[in-house]
């Protein structure tokens, strides 16, 4: 059963053109990695689904419904929540608040809580009452990830996590993963690391300059195949 | 006791700066709106007291009460038609448009209510004062004074411990995120505005029962606004009142000294603080 889905998905910055028409299944609790280099438009994938780049309506739809075209706000109330590249946490909200104004547009009951999330990452607990942004990076990332599941996401999107981590860091995080997802939601993970996106991924899409240029289940990619369509090279 | 009276005096006539001024912090605070109506806004509110007093024949407390719901939606509906369509990357556009609004504010004033000055009658306690100690402080500034403090623990009760608040703090920090929390900024943008209305209102019934006010007053009430925003901080609703309190106190000394220093003394005031602290005294950690 398709959850997610986009149709000939195209994007535009003005008018620079950053997705060349992509098509992506996401199955309802299904674990899905997209990769690429810089500036494939993963990115920009991510905005478009999330809302905050406006597509035409049928571009993207979610059980068959029509998504493209609805604003950010719109979309995290039917159940798709982003953590954004970068983590854009609020710099004047505590972490606490930050959690808690995860669920501002999707108030719904459902396994995340600020428990289960302090549960998943008890180090927020003890910090709870600090600002946000006074935390080191990977701290801020679990924030970010907590935040983006107080809505009880159907859908989370994850952008970039491992950008600037150190990899013990990352390990931390992704140790998170298989208890997300065990709580059912479906997961799109963005990434550059591609050893950390295969390792938790069930179908992997690989993106160059705006295109898919491979798709599949891990176990059933060649490296050399990855690397053609990551670099665009032959070997 | 003269110069204790002097300074009492002027930390009360702080309050109705401070009243003046937290509306225009609130909503620059939120949004990065610099609102040069605002002034004209609250002449605008005393008028509609005015009108609720003398035609319904309220107590002015009861009529400001009246006019608060009505001003919260025309702030609302105001920042929901107009001025969000000024937000954007270029600061000029909600500076040309408030500053066209506060022509029009003032216009039609005029043409309602002539240019006669005018004043809201509160039945006497206007002249009623206390002897507090060695000083006599008159009840309608200890009033003003209370309610600008009792005003700003509200907003800060109100952003720092509701949902609303959060969300006005989030949308001020990074609106396309807060999209991605489901914040549609330009609602919580109309509801600051509303709340800044609010305070407005309240502003404007101690401006219009200490003194006379007429059409063309709102500009000059602008400026003590906007200088003990920037004492204070831009963003900070405390700093809001010790800026007010600043400029009252450097009114009223200066008047001691010599009847003509009264404004010049609270605006050198203004620019000594900024010369010594340019960010204000209480300036956000993060702007």
């Amino acid at each position: 059963m398709t959850l997610l889905q986009t149709r000939d998905l195209k994007a535009f910055y003005g008018d620079f053109q950053a997705l060349f028409g992509i098509d992506l299944a996401l199955a309802a609790g299904e674990t899905v990695a997209i990769i690429g280099a810089n500036g494939a438009g993963k990115t920009t994938l991510l905005r478009s689904v999330s809302g905050i780049i406006a597509n035409a309506p049928e571009a993207v739809t979610l059980e068959g419904r029509p998504i493209g075209a609805l604003a950010a706000p719109e979309v995290v109330a039917l159940g798709i929540a982003m953590v954004p590249e970068g983590r854009k946490l609020f710099a004047s909200l505590s972490v606490e608040e930050n959690l808690l104004i995860g669920r501002y547009g999707r108030d719904v009951a459902g396994p995340w809580t600020l428990d289960s999330v302090y549960g998943l990452f008890p180090v927020l607990k003890e910090r709870r009452n600090v600002p946000a942004t006074a935390l080191s990076g990977g701290q801020q990332q679990m924030v970010a990830i907590g935040r983006a599941l107080m809505s009880n996401p159907r859908v989370l999107l994850c952008d970039e996590i491992s950008l600037g981590l150190a990899p013990v860091v990352i390990r931390d995080i992704y140790a998170a993963f298989p208890r997300i997802r065990e709580s059912g939601a479906a997961i799109v993970i963005v990434e550059q690391d591609i050893g950390q996106a295969l390792r938790v991924a069930e179908r992997v899409y690989c993106m160059m300059e705006g295109r898919v240029t491979l798709s599949g289940r891990p176990g059933e990619l060649s490296r050399e195949a990855i690397h053609a369509a990551y670099f665009g090279v032959h070997a | 006791m003269s110069w204790l009276d002097t300074v009492v005096q002027g930390v009360l006539l702080g309050g109705l700066y401070a009243l003046f001024a937290a509306g225009l912090s609130l909503v620059f605070g939120i949004m990065r709106l610099v609102n040069l109506a605002h002034g004209d806004l609250i002449v605008l509110a005393a008028y509609l007291i005015l009108v609720l007093v003398t035609a319904l024949g309220l107590n002015p407390f009861v009529a400001a009460l009246v006019a608060m719901p009505i001003m919260f939606a025309a702030g609302w509906a105001l920042q929901r038609l107009v001025l969000n369509r000024t937000l954007g990357d270029d600061i000029l556009p909600p500076l040309l448009v408030t500053f066209g609004l506060s022509i029009v504010i003032q216009n039609a004033l005029l043409e309602g209510f002539s240019a006669d000055s005018r004043r809201i009658y509160a039945g006497g306690i206007e002249t009623a004062s206390l002897a507090i100690g060695p000083v006599n402080v008159g009840v309608m500034p200890l009033l003003t004074l209370a309610s600008a403090v009792l005003a700003i623990v509200a907003l800060n009760q109100l952003f720092y411990r509701t949902s609303l608040g959060r969300a006005f703090r989030a949308t001020s920090d990074d609106p396309v995120t807060a999209g991605l929390m489901g914040i549609r900024p330009n609602r919580i943008f109309a509801q600051a505005t509303g709340v800044a209305m609010v305070v407005v209102t309240i502003a404007a019934l101690y401006l219009g029962t200490r003194a006379n006010f007429d059409p063309a007053t709102g500009p000059s009430r602008l400026i003590y606004a906007f200088e003990a925003v920037i004492i204070g901080g831009l963003g900070s609703l405390w700093g809001t009142l010790a800026g007010g309190i600043i400029i009252g106190v450097a009114q009223t000394v200066g008047a001691a000294v010599n009847p003509e220093w009264q404004i010049l003394a609270g605006h050198v005031a203004f620019l000594a603080v900024l010369l010594a602290r340019p960010r204000g005294l209480f300036p956000r950690a993060v702007d």
